[in-house]
């Protein structure tokens, strides 16, 4: 049978691969371009492990066919930390020990960053429901709340400081 | 071996242990660097894939492989017979005790199919697809048989029986007939008819509670690689790769060291990664195809055929007189084991009333076999199921003498010296401090509104410790590279490297800790038994001992001074002699190890002993919505004895997360089978573990009451917080809607039908 | 078939293995981009439509289904997308749902709808998942399909013979079957614009908070004259029959009413009397029996109190 030439980008890389119909997005990460970050716990998008970005849409990778990803964009784990310099949340998760065992991590991390993209400010409860898709057995969530809670603050105060830094570097250079 | 460390309790500054860094692996682990079983790929890389039966019980007349063999890209088919078939013989896995002939047996189905999704048959082949297929053309010619589920219906004489050679091990006089009853268990002391004439109440229930799986988010999953010369290798996720060599080596009829296994990133384990599965079928696949295999199990497979835990039926009896004093306790425990005996049935019935100080207690208990996936352990087996009826019942008798059950429980509670009912004496244990805790506490008091409900639960877990090896290697650069030989399920490189930096007195981040293979250290005993901060911990401070000699000892010859005159002082060696002062870094010294004797390296191989119980106590509010019987969990607080927090917060984590795995199997949780003894709800989506927003934060309090016999006070802490959340759940229900819940799970259709019984009468 | 949330109603996981049984699949894969195309396509033998694939994917996963051909819908035109008019709302079948849910007018207009919508799975599924899928898949437990009932949606229906308009209660005929012909799909829903003073609101029972298939579930849509008295109401319930339900007795109870006391509770005893339920995994009869009345009661009071607040 032959299979599809695919060609996307996945975390700002052009990448191309080949695939059967019926192999996941989830497969072709994994098993084809070696991302492994991305976790399978159950192929049927009740765990959140395999969580990715789909043209910035927060999405179960191993309920999107491999050939759908043709032309779009992928972001995943792998990309979520720019240079040597941790995403905020991935830094808060280590504070506050927001992980055990860390395969539901990268899950997490994805979503609770598409979470942050969208509402910088969520309550205790949204963060609960938002998270809901995400299963993890080892820490009862508790951690993983209040990591995500902080470093939602943190990145307020830092843009609000951001902000100030700058006008004050203005006004100083002024 | 049996090399101990000297309790070392003096009072002392700690400048590491009690802190709260950073973990060492943590960045692989928020990056997905991480290499979990499934993340490893090497060239020319087979896939393997598990036939299994649909039968609950079958008798297995033949398989016929040919078509799959002759299939393009099959490189390899077994069937049991790639397997040494292995004689009666028990041997330690976690907790419980195991059985080669049945290890075998539940690896690959011989004979009979024992449960659906027993594999018969696996292949290799070149892609999953052409795995896939060949599956479908093996043909087995199944004898269907009556099969038995449920262990009181196990238990009846004219249930179908599995093994027709099963005895009951235990029962006097040494039964004539084989049944389903692998064992029975007694422990006890008193006179329990005496007891129960004392008492001026008396409260009897009986109780159910269902299978429910570790359920780890990380499926089984291996890579394995045998050469043509017999020598293999073996990637698996595993709670102890020294067992995985152990079961393979003798399942493969190998040497042990002619296997080297290493131990992935383990997503998750909770006792169910504690024996094999996939692994011995991956390795006899490999030495057939001679080629590497890679197996991952799905999670349909995960829950139709790794262990979950024992269902079981259990009747608790409990006495007191008016002023709150137990007089008399009495219990039956009826265990399912699944396909093969060993349910933690025994481990059960030692801890169901070990909280309390009794005069006249009994405990009997069944290990029974079913038409069920083997049991394997999870989260201090056995103990949550007694302890979710004792503890119920201990509620009760609370109530209908009228007295506050954290009071009950505090007048009768065990402590130091206790006998405990299965027998010795007990040594300092945190019980009466967490109950103290909880009385104290602000959620005790807090107020309750119309249909809510408060529940509270102590629990009881021994805690083990074992063969442990570690190694601690001081770079030339002082910096040191920590080895040892126990998986870290959740966080215990950073517990352990915090002890090793503790003793030697270097910045934390100068210890670099590993996981080793089988091949770099001596035997260790699995992640289990809540035993690694206590004995990897112990050996991890005996090696550090042993480098500080030598430390010591280099200082001494640098400075021609005997060795008694040098200390080892917050990472330093000091000249305590009379003169100048002098002194010398690890780093120093490291860095002119060449030339003072060779490399310093710190070995330990000890077999830890003396790990102490952790008792802890649980409350929580929940309310209950009497039109639909959903129950919310509104408030919870865990308090518990770690002896000492080496890293409070993992320690926290191991509390929140025994919490809501509790809440799940109080609320939700259970196997649900058909009439054919299949498994209706093998997925996540319909065998519900608690979700982000079914939970709210679990409060916590750690109690420190130290362990003498750890150098640090350590006392294990990963089991406990199982044990309390189901009695103290079921309290709260019952609370809140006046009827007594003495089934698991307490479901919502459950529930509602309770409330709507009780009204009706 | 679109593709709806992960579902095992007909499903029952294949018994003789794994769920990734095995049968080498010759799978082809498709992206038309008219509606004519789609439709001659999914004519042939073995097709099998995909729009969000939450469902499509654990069945292909299961070996519950091995197609020959997966049609992709996501470049067909208007499949995807809202718009409003004075006719009312349309809605694209495969339109993820996570986008219906973030469009603020149709939320104002259809509350209960959304909330229907933002029951579905997780937020991933949310991503994906579309109402076509959701309706298509004939699931009795789907999550939508009780709230676009009671709020009157019309399907476009799509075939090579051209289009039709089927209200959404006659697409479900069975666990698992609807009445669509083959080489026929959704592409629409048409939904009115809700009249002054009117509200819906959509609740489900399941024994989480989330992640579950419905155990029961009940949409309610009503409006008010300016006296308060009940002019319009259709009452549909999921879960607790083969297909998803009108419930006419529901309606009867409201309309004349104030929605007191006594309406509410003859809407329970009519939701409880139209229920023809199963035993499973999930629930009991008797539980899904009882909780339709009570939800339904309790969605009627959420729908009256957005009427109310709605001038
Ligand atoms: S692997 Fe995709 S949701 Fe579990
Ligand atoms: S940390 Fe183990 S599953 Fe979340």
């Amino acid at each position: 049978m032959t299979k599809h030439h695919v060609e996307t980008t996945v975390n700002g890389n052009e990448v191309e691969f080949l695939c059967a119909t019926e192999q996941t997005l989830l497969d072709v990460l994994r098993d084809e371009l070696y991302l492994t970050g991305s976790k399978e716990g159950c192929s049927s998008g009740d765990c959140g492990a395999c969580s990715v970005m789909l043209d910035g849409r927060l999405v179960c990778a191993c309920l999107v066919l491999g050939v759908e990803a043709q032309g779009r964009k992928v972001e995943t784990i792998e990309g979520m930390a720019s240079g040597d310099t941790l995403h905020p949340l991935q830094q808060t998760f280590l504070e506050h020990a927001a992980l055990q065992c860390g395969i539901c991590t990268p899950g997490i991390l994805v979503a609770a960053k598409a979470l942050l993209e969208r509402n910088a400010d969520p309550s205790e409860t949204e963060v609960r429901f938002w998270l809901a898709g995400n299963l993890c057995r080892c820490t009862g969530y508790d951690k993983i709340v209040r990591a995500v809670l902080d470093t939602a603050a943190q990145m307020r105060g830092a843009t609000s400081k951001s902000g100030k830094a700058a006008k004050k570097a203005v006004t100083e250079g002024a | 071996m049996n090399d101990m460390i000297i309790p070392d309790l003096v009072e002392r500054e700690l400048k590491v242990v009690g802190t709260r860094p950073l973990r060492p692996d943590g960045m692989d682990k928020v990056t997905g660097r991480a290499k979990f079983g499934a993340d490893m790929h090497v060239p020319n890389m087979l896939i393997g894939r598990v036939l299994r039966s649909p039968h609950a019980h079958a008798r297995i007349k033949s398989i016929d492989a040919s078509k799959a063999r002759a299939l393009k890209g099959v490189k390899a088919v077994i069937t049991a017979d790639a397997l040494c078939d292995l004689p009666s013989e028990f041997v330690p896995a976690g907790e419980m005790m195991v059985n080669f002939r049945d290890i075998t047996r539940n690896v690959m189905a011989r004979d009979k199919a024992l449960y659906e999704g027993h594999a018969v048959a696996a292949v290799a082949a070149t892609s999953d697809a052409v795995a896939a297929q060949a599956l479908s053309l093996i043909e087995v010619d199944y004898e269907v048989l009556p099969h038995v589920i449920d262990v009181e219906k196990a238990m009846q004489p004219d249930a179908p029986l599995l093994h027709d050679d099963m005895y009951t091990i235990g029962a006097d006089p040494k039964p004539e007939k084989p049944s389903n009853i692998a064992k029975r268990v007694e422990f006890g002391f008193g006179d329990l008819d005496a007891g129960f004439a004392k008492a001026d109440v008396v409260v009897e229930r009986e109780f159910t509670t269902k299978p429910v799986h570790q359920g780890y988010i990380e499926p089984h999953a291996c890579l394995a690689s045998v050469s043509e010369d017999g020598q293999a290798e073996l990637w698996c996720t595993t709670q102890g790769q020294f067992i995985v060599r152990a079961f393979c080596a003798k399942l493969l009829g190998m040497e042990v060291s002619q296997l080297r296994v290493t131990a992935s990133e383990i997503g998750g384990g909770f006792g169910g990664k504690t024996v094999v599965y996939l692994e011995p079928l991956a390795l006899a696949l490999s030495r057939e195809a001679c080629q590497p295999v890679k197996m991952v199990m799905s999670r349909t497979e995960v829950f139709q055929a790794s262990g979950p835990t024992s269902g079981a039926k259990l009747w608790i009896k409990v006495g007191a007189t008016k002023d709150g004093t137990v007089t008399a306790a009495d219990a039956l425990l009826k265990y399912q084991a699944g396909a093969f005996q060993g349910s933690p049935v025994q481990p059960g019935a030692m801890c169901a009333f070990a909280p309390y100080e009794l005069e006249n207690v009994r405990v009997i208990g069944f290990d029974v076999v079913v038409n069920r996936p083997k049991v394997a352990a999870y989260r201090a087996p056995g103990g949550p199921i007694a302890e979710f009826a004792v503890e119920s019942v201990m509620d009760e008798v609370a109530l209908k003498i009228n007295m506050d059950p954290v009071d009950f429980r505090l007048k009768n509670a065990a402590k130091e010296g206790t006998r405990a009912p299965y027998g010795p004496k007990l040594g300092p244990i945190g019980l009466v401090q967490t109950l103290q805790a909880a009385r104290a506490h602000e959620h005790y008091a807090a107020p309750l509104k119309a249909n809510q409900g408060r529940g509270v639960a102590s629990g009881f877990w021994f805690n083990i410790g074992g063969e442990t090896c570690a190694s601690l290697n001081v770079g030339e650069d002082g910096s040191v590279a920590m080895v040892v030989g126990t998986p870290d399920i959740g966080g215990s490189r950073a517990s352990l490297s915090m002890m090793a930096a503790e003793e030697l007195g270097i910045p934390l981040e100068h210890v670099h800790p590993i996981i080793g293979d089988t091949s770099s250290l001596g035997f260790n005993f699995l992640t289990g038994g809540s035993r690694v901060t206590f004995s990897s911990g112990m050996a991890i401070v005996q090696a550090a001992r042993e480098v500080i000699e030598i430390l010591r000892d280099r200082a001494a010859k640098l400075w021609e001074v005997p060795m008694e005159e040098v200390e080892w002082v917050d990472g330093h060696a000091r000249f305590t002699g009379s003169g100048e002062a002098k002194s010398l870094s690890l780093v120093e010294l490291a860095k002119t190890a060449g030339k003072t004797g060779g490399p310093i390296i710190g070995n330990a191989a000890i077999n830890a002993t003396g790990a102490g119980p952790s008792l802890a106590t649980h409350l929580v509010d929940v309310e209950v919505d009497p039109e639909t019987g959903a129950v919310k969990i509104l408030r919870y607080t865990a308090i518990q004895d770690a002896g000492k927090a080496v890293h409070p917060s993992y320690v926290e984590g191991q509390m929140q997360g025994g919490a809501v795995q509790g809440i799940g199997w109080a609320l939700n949780e259970e196997y649900i089978y058909d009439d054919k003894g299949r498994l209706e709800n093998p997925g996540f989506l319909d065998y519900r573990i608690p979700v982000c927003s079914d939970v709210p934060m679990i409060d916590t309090v750690i109690v420190e009451v130290p362990n003498p016999n750890h150098p640090y006070g350590v006392r294990g802490v990963g089991e406990t917080p199982i044990v309390p959340p189901m009695g103290a759940i079921a309290n709260a229900v019952s609370h809140a809607t006046g009827v007594r819940f003495t089934d698991l799970p307490m479901s919502p259709p459950r529930v509602l039908d309770a409330i709507d019984s009780n009204q009706a009468t | 078939m679109l593709a709806g949330k992960p579902e095992c109603i007909a499903t029952q996981y294949t018994s003789s293995n794994t769920h990734r049984e095995g049968k080498t699949l010759e799978m082809d894969y498709q992206t038309p981009t008219s509606a004519e195309d789609a439709a001659g396509l999914l004519s042939k033998d073995g097709a099998h439509v995909l729009a969000g694939g939450t469902d499509l994917l654990v069945k292909l996963r299961a070996g519950m289904v091995a197609p020959k051909l997966v049609v992709d819908l996501k470049d067909v035109p208007r499949l995807r997308g809202i718009e409003n008019d004075s006719q009312g709302w349309r809605v694209g079948a495969a339109t993820p749902c996570a986008e219906i849910g973030e469009h603020a007018a149709f939320a104002a207009a259809w509350p209960g709808v959304v909330e229907s919508l933002e029951l579905i799975g997780s937020t991933q599924i949310q991503g994906r998942a579309t109402l076509g899928g959701n309706l298509c898949n004939a699931s009795p437990a789907a999550d939508t399909v009780p709230a676009l009932i009671a709020a009157g949606a019309v399907c476009e229906v799509v075939g090579v013979k051209g289009q039709r308009e089927v209200p959404v209660e006659q697409i479900v005929t069975a666990p698992g079957q609807n009445s669509l012909a083959r080489g026929e799909f959704v592409l629409g829903f048409r939904l009115p614009n809700p009249p002054a003073r009117a509200g819906d609101a959509y609740l489900r029972f399941i024994p989480r908070t989330e992640m579950d298939i419905a155990v029961v579930g009940a949409g309610v849509a009503l409006a008010l004259d300016a006296k308060g008295v009940c002019t319009h109401a259709r009452v549909g319930l999921g879960a607790v029959a083969p297909t998803p339900l009108l419930v006419g007795d529901g309606a009867k109870a409201l309309i004349g009413t104030k929605v007191d006391g006594g309406a509410l509770k003859a809407l329970a005893a009519a939701a409880s009397a139209a229920c023809n339920p199963i035993d499973d995994k999930r629930g009991t009869v008797a539980y899904r029996i009882k909780v339709a009345g009570v939800l339904a009661r309790r969605a009627a009071g959420i729908a009256y109190e957005r009427a109310t607040s709605r001038k």
